[in-house]
């Protein structure tokens, strides 16, 4: 069976994140004062053959400590969906 | 000494790699990203540039080259490895290094020289620098920002695994530029063989440029193979 997986990574919670921080300023500047805490992270979505989406979850995680994620710098949440993309 | 100078899809600065190690008394040759041997040399240099577009995370994807598993033995061996820029981060990713490289803080690409002063004199990279030298040489990154968990950065200071450090200078031009932790520029692996760092000495390895302030990376490269061998 294939699942569809969708990764978001964001930077580390307390690392400096520059990107997040402009953005804000952006959204400030455009009069969103109710806009706070933003970060910029990235998103990955990859359709994965597993038996469950137990499976399917547990071998992207793997991907991301292996390559998709860096550790160090970044935070990864991975969320499972029957099927493959439309 | 044969120093080899990996060449990945992306790589640049690698025929000025090759010149100051020759400037230095040594010969280079290039190996390919692809190849599964240093093919007996005694020394690696990881060059500069822009290995894999920085897709995904700047090395991220060239630490997976068939080379790098030769890199890691002649590592493990002791021999001396030097990752210059994009070098530095495919060290960092392959875990051969501590800590990783993220953009600079205030988002620019910068293409300058900057004042380092040299900590560490112990690495087969160094040496023939005095200690706390400053040496004016080249960064060209967007992603140059060094960070590190507190308990890592606390080992590094503690086992004197910090080997380049933006300084302190004249008002011309700022120090730390890219907003690293502990203005780290450079670091080592515990043994010392392993260093890398965002500068770029082998742009300024040769007076004709004005300052051949890097060329000494390269002496004390030479230096150490000719008192390894005694």
């Amino acid at each position: 069976m294939t699942w569809r997986v969708h990764v978001r990574i964001l930077p580390r919670a307390g690392l400096l994140d520059p990107q997040g921080q402009a953005v804000e300023h952006a959204l400030a500047a455009l009069r969103f004062p109710d806009a706070s805490n933003v970060h910029v992270g990235k998103a990955i979505a990859l359709d994965v053959a597993a038996s469950s989406a137990e499976e399917a979850a547990s071998r992207v995680r793997t991907m991301c400590e292996r390559l998709l994620a860096n550790p160090v710098t970044e935070e990864f949440e991975i969320a499972v969906q029957p099927g493959e993309a439309t | 000494m044969r120093v080899a100078v990996v060449r990945f899809p992306g790589s640049n600065c690698e025929p000025e790699a090759c010149r100051a190690v020759e400037r230095a008394g040594g010969s280079a040759h290039y190996v390919w990203y692809r190849d599964a041997t240093l093919d007996g040399s005694d020394a690696v240099i990881l060059p500069g540039g822009f290995s894999y577009g920085d897709y995904l995370r700047s090395g991220a994807i060239a630490r997976f080259s068939p080379i790098m598993e030769a890199i890691r033995r002649h590592a493990a061996e002791g021999g001396p490895v030097l990752g210059i820029c994009n070098g530095f981060q495919i060290l960092c990713e392959a875990g051969l290094l501590p800590g990783a490289l993220v953009r600079n803080a205030g988002l620019k690409y910068l293409s300058r020289p900057v004042d380092v002063r040299v900590v560490r004199t112990e690495t087969p990279f160094t040496s023939a620098y005095h200690p706390d030298e400053l040496i004016r040489i080249p960064i060209g990154h967007g992603d140059g920002r060094y960070v590190a968990p507190e308990p890592v950065l606390e080992e590094l200071e503690a086992n004197g695994q910090v080997v380049l450090r933006y300084a302190e200078t004249p008002a011309d031009v700022p120090a730390n530029p890219n907003g690293s932790l502990r203005a780290i520029a450079g670091v080592c692996n515990p043994a010392g063989n392993v260093v890398g760092m965002m500068p770029h000495p082998e742009r300024l390895a040769d007076p004709a440029l004005g300052s051949d302030a890097g060329h000494r990376v390269f002496v004390s490269l030479l230096e150490t193979g000719i008192a390894a061998k005694r």
